[in-house]
């Protein structure tokens, strides 16, 4: 049964290509790239290329500018516990904003809890800080600005050159969480004037659970994890080979089909937008029309609730993902959205769709018909829409 | 996520829609739970003749309406009275324990609306319910963490119980 995936902000499928080298390295079974003799040098050696790979992908000075991760979450944690933990002699302060992934927020409260001061800057109905918050909110004490590059629930993408001009101007660190954007858009650390990126692979069709740091040298920062002298020193603990050999050449591909993959991603989003509106009525696009990833368009949907809508969708063998409170334990509706002036109501009915290379105008077009009925049949039972159409 | 009868009631919610001329209305939720059900009741004889309701919520909100409206239609006022909220989890054979809160009020909306029945036999008219903003009041007084359901103070941001940060999320 095939599953039209429109939930590849949730995971996306390997490449054959990858898939290809991991089995090999699998077969290969390659000795610990920190032994000294032949076996582990080979081990070393397939390590390095697969850190070139991903340090040309966002343009490093070096690669030992990459420390590799077990994926985007640890990445967050280690930029902003690293750096709080080495500077905390200069300072207490870091600013934020309200509309950061999970791994942020919670990194954030536990260094709250430890001394720590944080200012969480709001943002604008179109859902981007404005890099003069940033500015005003740097004090003396002030050690880190955290701002993420795209949002993974609307996917509007943050202001991170203004901003890194800002940082680099006051002497401040600067991380960005990029989770979601590196692999699918150019990326260029030296433009973007950021000190930290972290990134995954599975972004850009690597495996899940590989991710990486990028630290530019000079950045003072403690390791995570305390142990070997892995990875520079900065992450400790043997290197998953497998993994990370899958993320260099997914790195690879990512950097050599760029153009092709963001055409072909704009194709599909450009379908989505124009068939919307001859689709469905009275919706809200959350999604920055302008700044935003060419592969996530977030919607919400009056009158009826996300989680409904998903459960419809995928008995038609089509996922997709919601933010709504009740598909993620939080009863709550998301703080992104809240942050962005929706209504509660307004955001229970949100819908992320968040395609890939892999999906094709076809299923877009199975995705509209199916959302047609869907909401037409969830507005019959809604008392909102009752409401709404007699007024 | 969820189990067979939950989600055979949701793809087929029995009794969806309005009674125009109904002799009682039932409404219950908020927003910001993501959850509003209205019950509409037809009384003859003391019995429940007909019921429907509308609700606007995610699944589990959908299956439970459409439940009540399956165990009370045809049963007396008196019998009516007893049903609560855990029945209608019971007859689904559970819900996630983080919906058993927010999207269980079948049983307190059906209850509503016999009483609103009963208040226009005795012409007595009460004042609307206020839309409480806060969230704490909108399941009577008593709050529970949204992960592990234990009940807890309304004011708190800690659950000791599962060690969950409760930051506005409960």
């Amino acid at each position: 049964m095939k599953v039209i995936n429109l939930d590849h902000i949730s995971a996306k499928p390997l490449l054959p290509e990858v898939k290809t080298v991991m089995i090999e390295a699998i077969e290969k079974d390659y000795h610990n790239p920190a032994s000294q003799h032949k076996s582990g040098e080979e081990a070393a050696a397939v390590l390095q290329n697969a850190r070139k790979a991903v340090a040309q992908l966002l343009n490093c000075k070096t690669p030992k500018e990459i420390v590799f991760t077990s994926g985007g979450t640890e990445s967050v944690n280690h930029a902003i516990k690293g750096v709080a933990l080495a500077n905390e002699d200069r300072g207490k302060h870091i600013v934020t904003s309200n509309i950061e992934h999970n791994a942020v927020i919670r990194s954030l409260r536990r260094l709250k809890s430890a001394g720590f001061v944080v200012t969480s800057l709001p943002v604008d109905s179109s859902g981007r800080v404005k890099p003069r918050d940033v500015a005003d909110a740097i004090t003396k004490d002030t050690i880190l600005v955290s701002i993420m590059h795209s949002n993974n629930e609307t996917g509007t993408i943050q202001p991170i050159e203004e901003i890194g001009a800002i940082t680099r101007e006051k002497k401040v660190i600067f991380h960005t969480d990029a989770v979601d954007s590196v692999g699918v858009l150019p990326m260029d650390v030296q433009k973007l004037g950021v000190d930290l990126l972290s990134f995954a692979a599975n972004t850009f069709y690597g495996p899940a659970g590989v991710g990486g740091l990028y630290i530019r040298r000079g950045t003072r920062i403690f390791p995570l994890l305390d142990g070997g002298v892995q990875e520079n020193n900065k992450r400790a603990g043997a290197e998953n080979l497998v993994g990370i050999i899958g993320m260099g050449k997914a790195a690879e591909l990512a950097l050599r089909d760029m153009d092709k993959r963001l055409a072909h991603l704009r194709t599909l989003k450009n379908r989505l937008l124009t068939e919307l509106p001859k689709t469905i009525d009275e919706y809200i696009v959350n999604t920055h029309p302008e700044h935003s990833l060419p592969n996530l368009l977030s919607i919400s949907v009056q009158y009826i609730e996300g989680e409904s809508v998903m459960l419809m969708l995928d008995d038609e063998n089509i996922a997709v993902s919601t933010r709504s409170a009740c598909a993620t334990g939080s009863l709550r509706a998301s703080h992104v959205l809240l942050s962005l002036g929706l209504s509660h109501a307004d955001a229970q009915g949100t819908l992320v769709l968040s395609f890939g290379i892999d999906n094709t105008e076809n299923d877009i077009d199975t995705f509209l018909k199916a959302l047609k009925a869907v909401v037409t049949t969830l507005r019959d039972i809604s008392p909102l829409y009752q409401k709404a159409s007699k007024a | 996520m969820y189990n067979k009868t939950v989600m055979d009631h949701f793809r087929n919610p029995r009794n969806v829609g309005v009674i125009e001329d109904a002799d009682g209305v039932g409404e219950v939720g908020n927003p910001l739970c993501g959850d509003m059900m209205t019950i509409y009741l037809k009384i003859k004889d003391e019995h429940i003749e007909e019921i429907k309701f509308q609700t606007f919520g995610c699944g589990s909100a959908i299956a439970v309406s459409s439940m009540i409206t399956e165990i009370a239609r045809g049963k007396s006022l008196a019998e009516a009275k007893q049903l609560t909220n855990k029945d209608v989890a019971a007859a689904l054979e559970g819900l996630p324990k983080n919906k058993l809160h927010c999207s269980n009020l079948g049983a307190d909306a059906l209850q509503l609306a016999i009483q609103d029945y009963e208040d226009k036999l005795a012409g007595v008219k009460r004042p609307q319910p206020i839309r409480k903003e806060k969230h704490e009041h909108s399941h009577g007084q008593k709050c529970y963490c949204p992960y592990c359901d234990i009940e807890i103070q309304a004011d708190i941001t800690f659950c000791d119980a599962c060690q969950s940060s409760l930051e506005d999320e409960h």
